[in-house]
């Protein structure tokens, strides 16, 4: 145990001292080839010329390596194993997509996620919104902010677990531990295994991701409200409109970048939802998701690279809008610098 | 607006966000409480009545007849239905038609001619003119009360013998070096990409902004197959915690990158320029200013990483194995929920240390985390 600690420090300060040596000793070796001080004009500002030319990918040799071996090359090899079989050996064409499409747990699968999709992202975000909105006006706010942007830091693991405890179920008379069923029977209803209602039991799970996500939300619209100038705001107050209207139609429209960029970040965690749907009812109960049913054909009946695969690709292919529009934006940004 | 109209609307504003912040802190306390409650008091009660002294039925079978001792020409069997625990009984029965059919003090007499008395605390005593046959003790139906009691027992045992503790030193062993490493490697490229000018910058830029976005899935199928290749080449095993430092490493670079681009890009020029004057070359400038002048971002994604690595399941259950020395906490607690679901006191309490140090990162520099957030995602895309 001891043992382990000393080698992952170990392997740390290796890591940290031979990226430092990296970057040193290379620019040091460029700077004895190529020298520019002390050299006459013409050949210095030559190896200027070389040297500024190189150094740069210097720099980023690292990090490109890493990027082709962990997301680059794998991007691509996703693709060629989903024309795959099993092993990754033989060519199937597209068989593994035609299975996907006719795989009930498959179109199970996509119409949970577009639920989702549906609810998640939109749910937290005017959560974040309404939250961000109120906080700003009183003088605890700061407090409740942090209380409410908290369960961010924890795993989906961990709150799975505290939501499983909330949705517990006793059957019908003995004392209910579960703060939901508590409740409802306190209200006179009858008790109910939460997690096992088929269709109803997506909601309970998403209720998870919206309860971590609304502090995202929240602290990043909260920023942006500040942000407005105060003027739009003063000039509404003078034509009279009300709280409501200036919210609505003054602050929120101003808004709205940063609330499609908020919508777009949580919509891609849901689209990758795995550890919930995997410790609440790993797929049962009609409660699966791509991610949870990618990884369950990875390892099922020792793993079906093919159709992982492939729907690693359909998750990707979700994806693909949103990394367009990220894109087009940071460019835009970028000719605004 | 005039305060008159404003007072009782704030009210509303108050009211409303104590709500919300209840409704999404009494998930976490209710966990937190749990984990401290005795265990048989939080099978039989929820949380929010832990403070209230809690009254249960129990049924108890009293000890069989061989432990009967003769005592004045009686037969006598004694001994305590609570066995040393704390509590009261109220009322006690020995037909489970009516349970609380005496009070305690009482004696009832029991249909073969027995007669049992109950004391409050627990102490019960069977007596009979005859001998008393049977091979099974008398049940007896009590209802007990028992006072609060909170413990920190449950933490002891899920430290040890859960594996709690030795998959918290293996989560440490995880995170660490997956948190600092990437840092290193991300600074310079991402000095590169915001301030030396080279053909293709704008595309690399766009490829990591790219990246930011590609789903782990697609990763996982060609990086098993590849950590297989080259754990069988070279003879040693797959999954490793150098190999799943790297890959952490590889998955955290373009949130990395971009957000110290981001900021490095922000800083003002002039800075560079003026050192550049003096003859420092870009490994200087970069080190001596660049990288103390970008500790915010720099604390930033160290957070972030390190709360992502830390709560992570899935890269860990893929590149890393499930032995008790490898195995992560995010791992534990999964497996806990399948083999000790219905054992809410090894759920909360292992959930709990799961949580806390994240908590504890948390509150301690959410400061650079709200900054790191905002760095990502309100300026750029």
């Amino acid at each position: 145990m001891l043992f382990q600690l000393v080698k992952a420090a170990g392997f740390m300060l290796g890591g940290v001292i031979g990226c430092a040596a990296y970057f040193w000793g290379t620019s040091f070796i460029l700077d004895l080839i190529f020298p520019s001080k002390g050299k006459s004009g013409a050949v210095a500002s030559r190896n200027l010329r070389i040297t500024n030319a190189i150094r740069p990918w210097l720099f980023l040799g690292p990090a490109l390596l890493a990027l082709t071996i962990y997301l680059i090359y794998p991007v691509f090899m996703s693709l060629w194993y989903s024309v795959h079989d099993r092993a990754g050996q033989n060519f199937v064409g597209l068989s593994n997509y035609v299975w996907m499409v006719n795989d009930g747990e498959f179109r199970q699968s996509i119409y949970n996620n577009f639920l989702w999709l549906l609810v998640v992202p939109a749910l937290a975000t005017f959560f974040g919104l309404i939250i961000a909105a109120l906080t700003d006006r009183i003088w605890w706010g700061n407090i409740a902010k942090t209380l409410i942007f908290m369960p961010m830091a924890i795993s989906f693991v961990g709150a799975a677990v505290i939501w499983k405890f909330i949705y517990d179920f006793r059957p019908e008379g003995s004392e209910q531990i579960g703060l939901l069923n508590a409740i409802v029977v306190a209200f006179g209803g009858d008790p109910q295994a939460w997690i096992t209602l088929p269709f109803w039991n997506n909601f309970f799970l998403m209720a998870i991701l919206v309860w971590i996500q609304t502090g995202f939300a929240m602290v990043i619209l909260s920023a942006a409200l500040r942000g407005i100038p105060e003027e739009t705001i003063e000039a509404a107050v003078i034509d009279g409109a009300n709280g409501w209207q200036i919210f609505f139609k003054i602050m929120v429209p101003q808004i709205w970048g940063t609330i499609a960029v908020v919508w777009t970040t949580i919509t891609i965690l849901v689209l990758k939802v795995f550890d919930i749907v995997l410790a609440m009812t790993n797929g049962q109960w009609q409660s699966q998701v791509l991610a949870n049913l990618m990884f369950d054909w990875m390892f099922r009946g020792g793993g079906d690279f093919g159709r992982g695969a492939a729907i690693a690709v359909v998750i990707m292919i979700l994806v693909i809008p949103i990394m367009v529009w990220n894109i087009r934006n940071a460019a835009k940004e970028m000719k605004g610098h | 607006m005039n305060p008159a109209t404003r007072s009782p609307l704030m009210w509303v504003v108050h009211l409303s966000v104590l709500l919300i912040v209840a409704l999404w802190t009494l998930p976490t306390a209710g966990l937190l409480i749990s984990s401290l409650r005795d265990k048989d008091q939080l099978a039989v009660s929820g949380w929010w009545t832990s403070l209230s002294t809690s009254s249960q039925n129990i049924v108890v079978r009293a000890p069989g007849p061989e432990t009967q001792v003769e005592r004045d020409g009686k037969f006598v069997i004694s001994g305590n239905l609570l066995e040393g625990q704390q509590g009261r009984i109220s009322a006690f029965g020995f037909n489970s038609r009516e349970p609380a059919a005496f009070k305690a003090g009482e004696t009832a007499e029991l249909n073969d001619g027995e007669k049992l008395t109950v004391q409050a605390d627990g102490n019960f005593e069977i007596v009979s003119d005859k001998k008393m046959e049977g091979s099974r003790g008398q049940r007896v139906f009590v209802t007990a009360s028992s006072p609060p009691r909170f413990t920190f027992d449950n933490y002891g045992e899920v430290l040890s013998a859960e594996g709690i503790g030795r998959s918290f030193i293996n989560s440490l062993t995880v995170a660490i070096p997956a948190t600092i490493i990437p840092i290193m490697i991300a600074a310079f490229a991402a000095y590169a990409l915001a301030w030396m000018p080279f053909p293709g910058r704008a595309i690399l830029i766009a490829v990591v902004v790219g990246l930011l976005v590609v789903p782990l899935q697609m990763s996982l199928i060609p990086l098993l197959k590849l950590y297989n290749g080259v754990g069988a080449f070279f003879g040693v095993p797959a999954k490793t915690y150098v190999g799943i430092w790297l890959a952490h490493t590889g998955f955290g670079l373009p949130l990395a990158i971009y957000l110290l681009r981001n900021y490095m890009a922000g800083l003002p020029r002039e800075i560079m320029e003026s050192a550049r004057v003096d003859g420092a070359s870009d490994f200087d400038i970069f080190v001596k200013i660049i990288l103390p002048l970008s500790f915010p971002a720099l604390a930033s994604f160290a957070i972030f990483q390190f709360l992502w690595t830390w709560n992570d399941l899935l890269v860990a259950i893929v590149f890393l194995g499930a032995g008790p020395d490898e195995l992560v906490l995010t791992g534990r607690l999964v497996n806990l929920l399948g083999s000790r679901g219905g054992n809410w006191e090894i759920l909360t309490a292992s959930a709990f240390i799961t949580i806390i140090v994240p908590l504890i990162v948390f509150f301690s520099l959410q400061r650079y985390l709200v900054r790191g957030l905002l760095a990502g995602s309100v300026k750029g895309g």
